[in-house]
Formats: structure tokens, sequence, C-alpha cells
């Protein structure tokens, strides 16, 4: 792949943040998403061989995981992945995080050599506490809500701080910062970056991968999807045609979007309208994907009252254009199409497994004989949740304002 | 007396093979350019008193009339423009402000005309309207709640919300397009009708102005938006729960710094019936208001407002775009407003001085584009919706307008337009042969509100049609999803300034 | 039956009315050789009454019980059975006014260019629309039929449910 086989422009190195966020690139490509609502763990081998049977949907341009309950041993502290192009930038990323945080522990993230994955940055792992000088407000923080009030404090730190780094520090990039998850991509095929990785070593309970067809030749191991924040992980394939409406929406919250890619501008979006604002999980789609107006009118009363007004506050929020995405969290597993369902999607539950892919064929290769498989209609989510004991079972696949037909 | 400097603007070529000295053109004119001489029966054209109407020109069963702009009668003289003589010569005659009608024609930038728009493809599908489902519903008001829902259902039985916010009022609107303001009194009483009941017809709203609201068309009300201008005419309780909406004017885009007037002759009963002043008096509309003296003083009007409507109306503000618009519109916001109108340099109006109309103000495309991303940058754009008003000539301008971050558009000159206005410029002299801004009940006869309703409803159906065609081309399917969305603009031949102004990229320039 | 309707309160008095009737029953039926060739021969059936701002154009009625049929002496006055317009048969008229003198309205007019006839409205038989209201610039004269309270067969649009 030769980058400076047009003399036109000056050669230049492409792999490199500030390259990648000149130009924006929609998003070809192929989606995975395995969970196990029970929180059984299992190894990434099973995505890996799920999402290596799309090859086809992706050119090699980008692949990634994002994998939740990997690190048992640091179940309460802070993952951070981060990338780094040179030497210099690690020192300074490790001088801002050592102020910040208390580092448990660190190391290179274990990989091995693939042909078909060539030039990795430096790759690293950071197991981090807040640290005791962290802005503490005058209430105390006793009883629920003042738990939940600074657990939000906290959680804002933490994207305040990701996003001074991803754009204060040039070739310094942190790729996830949750807890109990980590999110491992690059440029290649993704089953190549699953081995690269050594993915299969992991067990985690929430797995989604993603391979990338980029429009142009840009390799910038940052810029393979999921995208993450917290312990957000959103894989895409789509091109949002709303994506100047909503970056404009989620700037006057504060979120920044430097990556010119529309994963971005969702993950924001999910931050803001889920956590922040604590819209309930069951509603999302009815931002996101909103219903048309011709459907709002035949609905019963009251649900057609809550689907206005959801939409005419959060007009903004909305994503048009074909778009089918998973997005991960430690609770759950959210899936969604456009509501015109310009992409493809199917999901199977097998006992407690939820699978969604963006075709049958790796669903039935991991999964042989699932209870049930069917196509999400657009605008119809698929979300798996986290069982807690004494709770009953999660829900059904998609919010019931639509009922999916299973077995189909 | 002295010589008369003044010469005619027009020429009227009437083509003798062809005129049947039929007389309608004698007839209609109302400034008694044509006369009929029996003894000859040939008609004679006077063209010193032509204003370039066109009406006769329209009329004629023949097509035997053309109507033509006297072209350079002087030594050409690129400084010393015959425009700029022929007002020299007017003011030495008459030595007064000079009047103008309708909106500047000044050559001043157009940028809507350096602005493009984006279409979709291969990554991303094109929508065809015709064949599926392509939103321009818009809603404006304020939209900044916290929604709090109650989940009422058990999970078996199946999914159920209650919502538990009420959400502040809303003017819901089929398109993106309103009609500007425009007051009984500037125009007649037929195009207001026309208005009203367009409005009605489409699901969408007009505006009285500041003339008040007449009693004949209270059965259009649900889509009337009323106006309180500084002349406060016809405002009182019941006018104000009437409408649907209340926008206090502060300005208008063809005459910022200045209020309306209308002279005593055109005060008829009726008129004076619904603006609530004494019959023949002169209707001035004093420049500022005369208690919003500060910012202060506007957010205690708006909350009055609000108050004596119950607080189930949107009540909003109406501004021209001068130099500061943004910091003025941050303010207007943060007093309560529920909307923000905006009206550019070239804006309409019945009347207004020329030097005023053609060099005060900005452009609206500069002015919606700093306008919105300063209320994005405070976190505030979403208390208020953004009307824009100043020459919204075609769709295209409203698709670039709503990309530019508007939530709607108001047009004025364009429905004129549409009712058969030919920007003849002379509206102040209340003889429009069109029937337009004229209360001369002889010439009022001509604009039949039948007529009117059917091409308005047109002009806004086409329009529309227009819009989702756009939308679709550019792969979005609901028009919420293009407000603010500048990426789908591009600018071509403007400068680096102008297109960090509006926020855009230039032609050529990917994503 | 359709008749023409009349909106008095939208009539211009511009008379283009007056001058399609003209263009209709002139030989050449083009308008500027029937007005510069033969004006003197062809008259209006349609008539603009006008006082101040106020104008309206008026023509025969076809009343359902037409006093010109009664009074016509030699049988020129017909009203068909099936259309109810009211016609002059020019062969038969003899120009003795017996018509003109009992109609009320008084839209029957001598046509003094040849032989003596009375010249009225014919309600454009060979036309779908009457000239005189296909060519009113504003919509003043209505052509239709009163039905459930409103006027049917008048010009249609997108708009009319």
């Amino acid at each position: 792949m030769d980058s400076c086989k047009t003399q036109l422009y000056k050669c230049e190195p492409k792999n490199t943040q500030e390259y990648f966020s000149r130009f924006r690139i929609p998003s070809g490509c192929a989606i995975f998403g395995i969970m196990d609502e029970a929180g059984t763990a299992f190894s990434g081998s099973s995505v890996i061989d799920g999402i290596s049977l799309m090859r086809e949907r992706s050119n090699g341009l980008g692949g990634g995981f994002a994998a939740y309950g990997i690190y048992p041993q640091y179940e309460d502290d802070w993952a951070f992945h981060i990338l780094y192009d040179d030497k210099e930038a690690k020192s300074q990323a490790e001088d801002e995080l050592g102020k910040s945080f208390k580092v448990l522990f660190s190391e290179e993230i274990p990989t091995r050599k693939v042909i078909g994955v060539e030039d990795p940055p430096i790759l690293y792992r950071y197991f981090l506490k807040s640290a005791s000088s962290l802005p503490s407000r005058k209430d105390n923080v006793n009883g629920a809500d003042g738990e939940a009030r600074s657990r939000t404090r906290e959680e804002d730190y933490i994207v305040d701080f990701v996003m001074r780094v991803n754009r204060g520090i040039t070739g310094a990039y942190i790729i996830s910062s949750g807890k109990n998850m980590g999110i491992f991509k690059g440029v290649g095929y993704p089953e190549d970056i699953g081995n690269f990785f050594r993915l299969e070593q992991y067990r985690g309970h929430l797995w989604t991968s993603h391979g990338r067809f980029p429009t142009n030749s840009v390799g910038w191991w940052g810029g393979a999807h999921p995208f993450g924040l917290l312990d957000w992980s959103v894989v895409h394939n789509g091109e949002i045609s709303s994506y100047g409406t909503n970056k404009r929406f989620v700037s006057g919250f504060g979120y920044e979007c430097t990556l010119s890619t529309d994963t971005e501008v969702i993950t924001y979006l999910f931050d803001l309208i889920a956590r922040k604002q604590k819209v309930d999980l069951e509603l999302i789609h009815m931002i996101l994907a909103a219903p048309l107006w011709d459907e709002i009118e035949r609905m019963p009363e009251d649900i057609k009252q809550a689907a206005r007004a959801l939409r005419i506050l959060y007009g903004s929020a909305l994503l048009n254009g074909p778009f089918s995405i998973i997005v991960g969290s430690n609770e759950f597993m959210y899936a969604l199409n456009d509501r015109i369902k310009l992409r493809p999607m199917t999901a199977a539950r097998k006992d407690d497994r939820l699978y969604v892919a963006s075709e049958e064929a790796p669903l039935r290769l991991v999964c042989p004989s699932p209870d049930y498989v069917w196509r999400p209609g657009g605008g119809e989510p698929v979300i798996g949740r986290i069982k807690r004991a004494g709770k009953k079972e999660g829900h059904k696949a998609g919010a019931a304002v639509k009922q999916q037909d299973k077995g189909k | 007396m002295a010589l008369k400097l003044t010469e005619s603007e027009f020429e009227i070529e009437r083509d003798p093979d062809k005129c049947i000295s039929c007389q309608v053109c004698v007839r209609q004119c109302s400034n008694d350019v044509h006369d009929f001489d029996s003894d000859d029966d040939i008609i004679i054209s006077d063209s010193q008193k032509c204003v370039g109407c066109h009406r006769c020109e329209s009329m004629c069963p023949t097509g035997a009339l053309k109507i033509k702009e006297r072209e350079a009668q002087f030594k050409t003289n690129a400084n010393w423009s015959a425009h700029h003589l022929h007002n020299l010569y007017k003011q030495a005659d008459a030595g007064g402000v000079m009047l103008t009608g309708m909106g500047s024609d000044k050559p001043y930038p157009i940028y809507w005309d350096h602005i493009l728009f984006n279409a979709s493809q291969v990554t991303n599908p094109s929508i065809d309207p015709l064949r599926e489902p392509m939103e321009i519903k818009t809603f404006i008001g304020k939209k900044s709640q916290e929604l709090k829902f109650d989940n009422t259902g058990e999970e078996e039985k199946g999914f159920s919300i209650k919502l538990n916010t009420r959400l502040s009022p809303q003017l819901e609107l089929s398109t993106p397009i309103m009609f500007s303001a425009m007051s009984y009194g500037s125009i007649s009483f037929n195009a207001c009708r026309s208005l009203a009941a367009a409005s009605s017809g489409f699901g969408t709203y007009y505006n009285t102005g500041e003339g008040g609201l007449h009693r004949d068309l209270y059965k259009y009300a649900g889509n009337t938006i009323v106006q309180v201008a500084s002349g406060r005419f016809g405002v009182d309780a019941d006018y104000l729960n009437r409408g649907a909406a209340v926008e206090i004017k502060i300005g208008q885009g063809a005459k910022p710094g200045i209020g309306g007037h209308l002279p005593g002759e055109k005060v008829t009963r009726d008129i004076s019936n619904t603006r609530m002043i004494p019959q023949g008096t002169d209707a001035i509309s004093p420049a500022p208001h005369h208690d919003i003296y500060s910012i202060e003083d506007l957010s205690q009007l708006i909350h009055a407002l609000k108050e004596a409507t119950r607080w189930k109306k949107p009540v909003g503000v109406k501004v021209s775009a001068v130099h500061n618009i943004a910091p003025i519109a941050s303010g207007i916001v943060r007093a309560g407003a529920d909307f923000v109108t905006i009206d550019g340099l070239r804006g309409g109006t019945g009347a207004a001085p020329q030097a005023i109309r053609d060099n005060v103000g900005i452009p609206i495309e500069l002015a919606v584009a700093s306008v919105d991303e300063r209320l994005r940058e405070e976190g505030i754009r979403h208390r208020a919706s953004i009307l824009i008003a100043g020459s919204i000539r075609s769709s295209s301008d409203v698709i670039k307008a709503i990309a530019l971050g508007a939530d709607a558009v108001y047009i004025g000159t364009a429905a004129l337009i549409v009712m058969g206005c030919h920007l003849c410029q002379k509206c102040y002299t209340g003889k429009c042969n069109w029937g337009i801004a004229t209360q001369d009940p002889y010439l009022t006869k001509r604009l039949n509100p039948e007529i009117g309703t059917r091409r308005l409803l047109n002009l806004l159906r086409a329009w529309s049609l227009e819009i989702k065609e756009m939308l679709g081309g550019a792969g979005i399917n609901a028009i919420e999803s293009l407000r603010g969305n500048r990426e789908h603009l591009r600018g071509v031949s403007i400068s680096d300034r102008e297109l960090s102004i509006l926020g855009i990229k230039h032609a050529g320039e990917p994503w | 039956m359709k008749r023409i309707y009349i909106n008095e309160e939208y009539c211009l008095g511009c008379r283009l009315c007056e001058i399609y009737c003209q263009v209709k029953h002139s030989k050449s039926k083009k308008m500027i050789k029937a007005f510069k060739k033969e004006l003197s021969d062809v008259l209006p059936r349609v008539l603009v009454e006008e006082i101040g701002y106020n104008s309206f154009a008026i023509q025969c009625r076809h009343c359902a019980d037409a006093p010109c049929v009664d009074a016509c002496i030699s049988g020129a006055m017909v009203k068909n059975e099936n259309t109810g317009v009211v016609t002059c048969d020019e062969e038969k008229c003899v120009g003795c006014w017996s018509c003109i003198m009992v109609c009320p309205y008084g839209v029957i007019k001598r046509d003094l260019s040849s032989r003596k006839i009375a010249s009225k409205c014919d309600l454009c038989e060979d036309e779908d629309i009457p000239v005189c209201v296909k060519n009113c610039p504003n919509e003043a004269l209505k052509f239709g039929e009163i039905k459930d309270g409103g006027l049917t067969g008048s010009k249609k649009d997108v708009w009319s449910k």
C-alpha cells in the first residue's frame, strides 16, 4: 500500500490522528455481538470466528473488539487502554495519569505477531484508582443519592480527562476508559486483530466486534471501531447524514467531536441521553430512531404523548441515514437499526445467550441451533441485560412498542 | 414654475398593429398613464407617470404593451449612476425623505447564491420522497425541559409509559414556511384574508404585523401569530389570547431602528377599528418600544405577555439583523423568549426611507449563521427556536437557511409576488394596481381572495415538495436532521472570512 | 342547468368579458382582426354596469319562465327544453324589439349591422365554459349549478374537497 503513489500531494504520514481527523470516513462494514445474560464469561474465540465469516464486508483497514468482564481482578478500578505513536507521547500521558490517578498496575498489552497487522503503535493498559485529590463537593457522600452523585461526578471527570488527553497530547489516544472492560482495535482484518491481541485467551460475558471498509486509505489505529468512552463501546455500520446536526447538539452539552467519524457522535449521544439525562433504555430508540409522525398518530394515547414529546425535544438527536449499531456497556448490549432499515441486522437467542450480527451466517456458525432467530425492524431495538438474582428475566428482545415476530 | 428635472423611469411601447383600443389599460392604471383619444381613436400613454407595475401589460388582451426600464439616458458613469441622479432630482423638487417600498434592490452579495447543497451517493442511499416517508413537520417553541416518565406497564402486559412533564407551548407547522408579518393597513384586507386562509388550509401560520387582527379574520385565529409592536395597535387581552402565538416586534429588516408609518389618508374606518386609533390620524409607531429601553425591560414584557396568555402560547421577539445580532439574540433567549425572529437586510416593507432600507442592517445568511453558532456555544440553543426572514426567494433558500441553523422561515415578498406584486416599489403611494398595498376599494377588488388563497397554497405545496426532494437527495428523511447540519453546505466563490462566518467549507473539500 | 353567476365583489370593470364576447361572435374569431376590421359589426352580449367603484357584468339570465319567449311575435326566441338555454333564431327575428321591452334585466340589444336582429347571450353552447367566464381575470363570473348550497361545476383545483 504505497501511500505516495500519487504525486499530487506531499507524502505525509497517514497513520496519525491528525491526518485521520481531517477526513470524514463513512463506515461500511460488519458488526457482531454476543452477550451472556447470566453473566457467564466465555472466550473471545467465538466472536473472532463469527466476524471472520464476514470478511467480505471489510477491506482490512480496520477491525476491533470490545470485551466486558475481562478484568475481574480489577473489577472496581478504571481500566484504560491507550495507544501511543512514540515514547514521548507515552511519557507525557503517564505524567497526566500520575497527577489524577493512582496507577495500580500498567503493562504493554500482550500481542503476537500476525501477518496482515503491520506497524502497531505502542499499546499499553493501566489500572487506576481515582486520586484523593479529585474535586469533592460540599455535600456528604452518604446514602444512595450521595453515592450516585459522586459516581456521576467521577464519571464526568473521566470523560473530561479522556477528552483532554485525546485532544491535547499529540500521539496519545485513550481507546477505552471503562471498568472491567477493554477495547482492542487496529488496522487490519478483525480476525487478524483478534489474533494479534490474543483475544482467545480472554473471557468476558459480552463481546462486540467490527470490521471496517473505509473509503480512503487512512491507516490510523485509533480510527477503527469500536469507539469507546467510559464503559460505552459502539460498533457501527452506516453513515449518519444528520452528523452535522448531532455534532452541534452534543457540543452544546460539552462533547467535542474531534475525530470526524459518525461513531464518535453516537457514543456521545448515548452518554448524554442514557447516562447524564437518565432517559430509560426502553425509550432511547424513540429518540435515535424516532417513529414517523404518522405512526405516532396511531399509537395509544399515553405512548403517543411520550413519543411526541421525545421527538419534539430531541429532534437534533435523531440519527438520520442508514445505520446498524451495537452499543455495549457493563450492564447491557443494545443494538438498533435506522428507522427505515437501510442496513442489515439479524439477532438470535439461545438459553442465556443473545447474538446480533450483520448477517445470519455468523450467528449460525457460532450458535448452530438457536431457540429463535429474527430480523429486527427499523427502529426496533434489541436489548440484552444482565440478570440479577431475584430480578425477573430480562426483557425479551425489543421494546414492545413494535412487536417482532419470533422464530422467523 | 421651474423646469422639472425628474424624468420617466419607464418607457411604454405600444404596438399599433396589435392595439385594439379596448381601453382595458386606461381603466386599469391607477396612475392615469393611459388616455383614450376618441377623435383619433387611439390611446396615448404618458410614461412620466408610469411606475412599472406591469398591470396594463398583464391585462392587455392582445399583448400590445411592453413596459421597459428606460436605459442609460445619461452619459455612462459608473459612479454617478442614473439611480443617484434620479434621487437627487427628486429631492431637489420635494425636499423630503425619499420613501420606497419592498426590500432593498442594491447589489449586495447574496450568500444563498454562493452556497451549494449536498446529495448522497454510494455510501449512503438517497431517498425518493414520492415513495418513502419524508417528514418536514416542524415545531416552534422552547425545547429545554427535562422529561420525566412513569413506567406504568408490567413487562408481561407490554410496554407502557406515561409522560409526567408538560411541554412548553409549541406551534406545529406542516412545513417550515410561514407567512411574514404584513399589517392590515400596509396591505389590503383581501390580501390578509388570502394569507390567513392559505395558512389555515395548509397547516402553517401567518403574522398580523402591527395592524391588529380584523374581526372577519377571527375564524383563522388558530393559525395567526399576533404581533405586539411599538405602537401597540390593536393590542388587548382578547387579541393576545386569540392568536396562536405572540411576537414582540422590536425591529424589521427593511428599516432597522425606526418604526412604522401609515399615513392618515389610509386610516379608513375599518383600519381605525382594527388598530384602535381614531380615523384619519397618522398611525406612527415609535422607533423603540417606550417601555423597553434595556434587556431587562424586554424580559419584563415577555413575562407580562405570558401571564396575560396564561403561559399557554409561545411568546417570541422579532429583531432586525444588525451588526451585534449574536449577543442581542443571546440576550433575547435568556430573557425568556420562546422564539427569536431575525429579519435581514433585504426584508420588505410597505414604506421606508430609501436611505435606511438600502444601507442599514446585514444579510440574513450571515446573521443566522452567527446567531446559531453563538447560541450553541453558550449552550442555550434549545431554549428558543430561530425564525428568519429577509428575502427567501425559493425552496433552495429555505433548505440552506435550515442547514445554517434556522428552525423555520418567514416569507413576505415571495407571498406578495405570488398574489400579483411586480415589485414596482411604490407601495407607500397606496395606489397598488394589483390590489395588494392599497385601501382604495376600487383597487382592492382586484385581489380576489379565492384566487389569492389558491395561489398561496400552490406556493406552499410546490416549495414543500421541492424541499422534500432535496432532503431525500441528501439521504435525510426528517427535517430535524438538517437543522444546523452545515456539513451539507459548501461555499463557492466567497472569501475565507465569509466561509468562516457562515461556518461552512468550500466546495471541493470533503468531510 | 348550468348558469352564469355573478360575483360583483371582484368585478374590476375592465370589460374584458365584453371584448371576448365580441371576438367569439365575430366572423374571424381572432381578436385583432375582429377589432380592426369588423368592430362596427360585432356586439358584445354581456354588459358591464358601473357606479363608482362598484361594477358587475350581466348577460341574459336564461330565465326559467322567459318573458322574451312569450313576447316574441315571430317565434325566434326559443327556450331549449333540454339545455334550458334561450336563443334567438336570427333567420326568424323580424326586429320588432318586443323582447327588449319585456326583458326585466335589459340584456337584449338591437343589432343594426345588417338586418335588424335582437342580440343576446347564447351561453356559448359550443364551448365547455362561456368565454366571458373563462377570460374574466378576477373570477368575478362563475359557471355552474347550485347544488346542496354550493356551486358545482365551477373551477376545480387541488384544494377543493
